[in-house]
């Protein structure tokens, strides 16, 4: 038996089959059975893990998308505020821009009013200054000529006082004296 | 230099005046050294020098006075440039006079006049002051060109101004 089976196992050899295109009937069998069996134990235990991980995936993409959404909503408001901003920039800025033109025609006419009185002012105290150093020139000149004179004087009357002159004035001063008691 | 001072100089030096037997002329001397200390400012400056050496000064009271005056003059005037007391000395030489006044029971009367008096004029103007203030005085005149014309008279506290130098002042105080 031994040697029967030793001379079919001769003449058949395994890795070669019968026809061009399909496997032998036993590998068919034999490789459909493992192939469901490892299919199987794939949907077994990779299928939750699969499943799980899409499942994490989908949820990230769907906060993504919400975080996106509630982003685009608030850049929208935060667009709304700063476009409401800008219309009160726009209008402070005509505000103030009015009130300067206000102001600043307020202090041009005050300057002006101020100007125009003190200008009125310069020119009365410079009338009565003028009139002033007017009035003490003639002042200074009459006293200029009272001192020249008070010096004058004594010397032209020493000059013109001759002997008989003073014989007089001592002889009155006698007379004046002697006749006082 | 105090009053009181002054008077203590006077009475001392009056003393020394007395003791000489001469106190009036000493004191007629002593008042016209006054009068010619006070109007030259040069005897001034000199008299009054404390650079110049105390010699050098004594020299020169010697020299103005020294043939002139009583011995006793000289060295009064001597001792108080030499005491450096000599801006003091018209006051001094005053009170001196007034005391030697006041020794005659005179009071002294102090004549300013732009000119020399005559020995007439001042017996008579001695006489008229004599009666305008009741006492008998002892005529000192003083030749002061600054009073310009007329007199003025100095009697104890007693002013009689008529000069031309005070007329002009009045005038000049009016304009």
């Amino acid at each position: 038996m031994n040697s029967r089976v030793i001379a079919l196992l001769a003449s058949e050899d395994p890795f070669v089959s019968h026809h061009w295109l399909f496997p032998e009937t036993g590998e068919i069998i034999y490789g459909g059975l493992a192939s469901v069996i490892v299919v199987g134990a794939l949907v077994k235990f990779a299928g939750p893990m699969a499943k799980k991980s899409f499942a994490e995936r989908t949820a990230r993409i769907q906060k993504q998308l919400d975080d996106a959404a509630a982003a685009k909503v608030t850049a929208d408001g935060d667009a709304k505020n700063i476009r409401a901003a800008l219309g009160d920039i726009a209008g402070e800025r005509a505000r103030i821009l009015a009130e300067a033109d206000a102001q600043a025609a307020s202090v041009l006419a005050e300057g002006r009013t101020r100007i125009t009185s003190e200008i009125a002012e310069l020119e009365a105290k410079a009338e009565a200054d003028i009139n002033a150093a007017r009035g003490r020139g003639s002042d200074e000149l009459r006293n200029e000529i009272t001192v020249l004179a008070s010096r004058a004087t004594p010397l032209v009357i020493a000059a013109t006082l001759n002997d008989q002159a003073h014989k007089d004035l001592v002889e009155g001063f006698i007379s004046k004296v002697g006749a006082g008691r | 230099m105090s009053n009181a001072k002054v008077k203590a100089y006077a009475q001392a030096l009056f003393a020394i005046a007395q003791a000489e037997g001469a106190a009036d002329a000493i004191s007629n001397e002593l008042y016209a050294v006054a009068r010619a200390y006070e109007s030259s400012d040069e005897l001034r400056n000199v008299l009054g020098d404390a650079t110049i050496p105390s010699e050098r000064r004594l020299q020169v009271v010697e020299q103005l006075i020294g043939t002139r005056a009583n011995r006793a003059t000289v060295q009064i005037v001597s001792m108080i440039v030499a005491s450096g007391q000599v801006r003091e000395l018209p006051a001094v030489f005053d009170e001196v006079i007034s005391l030697s006044s006041a020794g005659n029971d005179q009071d002294l009367a102090e004549v300013r006049s732009a000119v020399a008096l005559t020995d007439d004029q001042q017996t008579r103007l001695a006489a008229a002051l004599s009666k305008a203030t009741g006492k008998t005085v002892n005529l000192k005149v003083v030749v002061d060109p600054s009073v310009i014309g007329g007199l003025v008279a100095t009697v104890g506290d007693k002013v009689i101004d008529d000069t031309v130098r005070t007329r002009l002042d009045n005038l000049k105080t009016r304009i």
